[in-house]
């Protein structure tokens, strides 16, 4: 067979013809790969949230509740386990060294801290990006099992209980700032009986102070 | 010999300089920082800096032998030495000797030798060394001690810069720049940060030393340091409790060093006065958007290297004109 | 030129990245640790063979004038599937690479290959020099993400080999990547030479 030559109507064929032939192998492609890709993505989120509240039987990630606490909104993850309520994933940010400073935190009923999450940051490399793992279980700055609702999370430095990373004061001070935030979020959401209230209202108060500090 | 009848091309006269009349003449005007270095920081900065200057001896020994298999070993003309001293100035006086090591390889080596050795290399070597150490190694390159601890080496204790002190007050800390050493103290060099850098009064007495003997011209310092006190002065007119003023950007950091010793490097600099002034201005315009915005503390370092990567194209721009050539109108 | 020296050519003496510098993107932004490096070469080397095969196979019916957006139609089909079928089945891979993944498009080598190669040889031939570049792309970058690994956090393909605080971060970021690709260029020269 000859090469074709580059006439208009050789060229204005081929170009389409090339094009309708990809144009359906891609869209069978897709419609073969929608729903796994569907599900894919939903389970990445639904990890980051089993990570932070693990043991639920619902899909937490479908039906986020958004809330707003003194004008900033936080997204809040409810897991339940045979219907009964058994914590939530608080989606919350504050200003880092770099930039903002995203944590997905999980609490358990009575508002300890189970685990939690870095999102997204823009800290220094090696140093303030350090938050991924420093607040985990069995770290240094280990945050696991604290209430913030008992006594709001705070770096030693300022006179509080939770080690800063190396040299990273300002991010650390922003990562507990998010999570007592994101506390604050959950209460809001989840005011168990009357004391919730005033617990929140006492719990703010102390972080203002320590702040003043 | 004495009688013998020389004959060879222009030029004849000779003004006597040469690379190692200047490098010496630029370790010496690095004394008095020097000096306020041990004062302050005792053991751990001599530690240091005799690491450093030792690592990049041997660093340009070995390789000038070994790798690229030279005659002539330029160890003795005063580069490598400066080169390790200004390294060990960018460096905090209790980090490990090990990464001492590293710096002064990655320094000579990937920072000078790649390229040729002295001359050929497009960014300054000491520059090289820190900032690869800052990236690799930011914890223990950004803890430094508190001044005045005369016998302690890595054990020393350690405390928040201005800078960081700076970067606090950006981010929404009102107390931070209060907390700041007051400009006196920041001016003599009584504040924790890198070994070279502390004492703007010592590193100006090394900048009249180098303009009297002529190593240097005014251009470059002078351009730097003004535009970072203009930059930084609108800044804090803008937000005072936001932005610390010009005095405090002048005096804390690498400011007063990176200014006058390392943006003046020969090599790595623009070679006429235009462009110096054009290299200056960008440098310190730099620090302060960097010091300011970015997401290290202290951005002179990076001023500089960013510049040193513009400094051909900056000679190509600001070529002198040539003697009898006509002004084109 | 036989099958077994075309596919040689494309990991040795025309090695895509220590040779001919293509696809630089890519092999800088993605080797930050060995597994990422081989991951993008065996994207990049799957894309390049159907590419390869398919150009070659069709090479006739595409008139001259209109043959690079022929090819870039192809390479961005396969690309495009190659994308849809990571994210749904290999989703761990696709969020280091995703980025990446698109970007394979504008690949040097794709394109490269296509013009230089697959445009001018039967399908056969085109298979191997799209095995031999896509092998030494993926050699490359396997090599550059194992150095970077190694130096940045001390270990090799996750495996630790020194304690991670002797690290140096650096390789593990943007500059590491431009270091090490340039001394392992001046080591496969050298190497040449002798």
């Amino acid at each position: 067979m000859k090469k074709l030559e580059s006439s208009l109507k050789n060229m204005a064929l081929a170009l389409t013809g090339f094009s309708v032939v990809a144009g359906a192998i891609l869209g069978w492609v897709n419609k073969v790969t929608a729903e796994p890709i569907a599900q894919a993505n939903a389970k990445t989120l639904s990890d980051a949230i089993a990570v932070v509240v693990p043991g639920f039987d619902n899909n937490p990630a479908e039906a986020p509740e958004t809330i707003d606490v003194d004008g900033v909104s936080y997204k809040i993850y409810k897991a339940t386990k045979g219907g009964e309520f058994i914590g939530a994933a608080v989606e919350s940010s504050s200003m880092g060294f770099g930039g903002e400073l995203k944590v997905l935190v999980g609490f358990d009923v009575e508002g300890n801290i189970i685990d939690y999450s870095l999102l997204s940051h823009a800290e220094t490399p090696g140093l303030g990006s350090k938050a991924a793992d420093w607040f985990k279980k069995g770290a240094k700055g280990d945050i696991t099992g604290k209430n913030p609702g008992e006594a709001p999370l705070v770096v030693s430095k300022d006179g509080g209980q939770i080690d800063a990373i190396t040299a990273s004061t300002i991010t650390t001070r922003a990562f507990l700032a998010a999570v007592n935030s994101a506390y604050g979020a959950y209460k809001n959401q989840h005011v168990d009986g009357t004391s919730g209230a005033t617990q929140q209202a006492a719990a703010e108060e102390k972080t203002e102070n320590v702040e003043n500090k | 010999m004495a009688n013998k009848l020389i004959v060879s091309l222009s030029p004849h006269v000779h003004s006597g300089d040469s690379v190692q009349k200047n490098m010496y003449g630029v370790i010496i005007a690095l004394i008095p920082a020097l000096l306020v270095s041990f004062y302050m920081f005792g053991l751990g900065a001599v530690i240091v800096t005799l690491t450093s200057v030792a690592a990049c001896l041997f660093f340009e020994w070995a390789i000038t032998k070994f790798i690229l298999k030279r005659e002539r070993t330029t160890i003795l003309d005063g580069s490598a030495a400066l080169t390790g001293l200004l390294l060990a100035f960018n460096l905090p006086s209790n980090l490990p000797l090990w990464i001492i090591i590293i710096g002064a390889l990655v320094a000579i080596g990937i920072g000078k030798m790649t390229f040729g050795g002295l001359g050929c290399n497009p960014f300054n070597p000491a520059l090289v060394g820190r900032i690869f150490l800052l990236i690799s190694f930011p914890v223990q390159m950004t803890s430094w001690p508190v001044a005045g601890q005369l016998t302690a080496y890595t054990d020393a204790e350690t405390a928040a810069t201005p800078l960081a002190l700076m970067k606090m007050a950006v981010n929404g800390d009102a107390a931070a720049l209060e907390q700041l050493p007051s400009t006196m103290d920041l001016f003599l060099g009584n504040n924790p940060g890198c070994i070279g850098e502390i004492s703007a009064l010592a590193l100006l007495l090394g900048l009249v030393y180098m303009l009297w003997k002529k190593i240097i011209t005014w251009h470059i310092p002078v351009s730097i340091i003004a535009t970072v006190f203009v930059f930084a002065t609108l800044l804090n007119l803008v937000d005072p409790a936001k932005y610390a003023d010009g005095l405090t950007h002048l005096f804390t950091g690498g400011l007063m060093l990176g200014a006058i010793f390392m943006a003046t490097d020969y090599v790595t600099s623009p070679m006429n006065h235009k462009g110096m002034i054009i290299y200056g201005i960008a440098i310190g315009f730099l620090t302060v958007l960097i010091r300011t915005f970015g997401a290290y503390p202290e951005g002179m370092s990076f001023a500089i290297f960013i510049m040193n990567a513009f400094t051909p194209l900056i000679n190509t721009y600001c070529k002198p004109k040539r003697f009898g050539e006509v002004v084109k109108k | 030129m036989n099958n077994f020296k075309v596919l040689m050519n494309g990991i040795v003496k025309e090695n895509p990245t220590f040779v001919l510098l293509l696809g630089m993107c890519p092999t800088l932004g993605t080797t930050s640790s060995a597994i990422n490096g081989m991951g993008m070469g065996l994207a990049t080397m799957f894309v390049l063979i159907c590419s390869n095969i398919v150009i070659s196979s069709i090479k006739k019916l595409v008139p001259d004038m209109v043959r690079i957006p022929i090819f870039i139609v192809v390479i961005a089909s396969f690309v495009t599937v190659l994308q849809m079928v990571m994210q749904a089945y290999v989703p761990a891979l696709y969020a280091t690479l995703g980025l990446f993944i698109p970007l394979i498009v504008v690949n040097c080598i794709l394109l490269g290959r296509a013009e230089a190669f697959a445009a001018k040889n039967n399908p056969i031939a085109s298979l191997f020099d799209g095995l031999g570049m896509g092998l030494g792309f993926t050699i490359a970058l396997t090599l550059l993400g194992a150095v970077r690994e190694f130096l940045g956090t001390g270990k090799i393909f996750n495996i630790a080999i020194m304690p991670e605080e002797y690290g140096m971060l650096i390789f593990v970021l943007a500059p590491g990547a431009f270091i090490v690709l340039g001394y392992l260029i001046a080591i496969v020269n050298r190497l040449k030479k002798a």
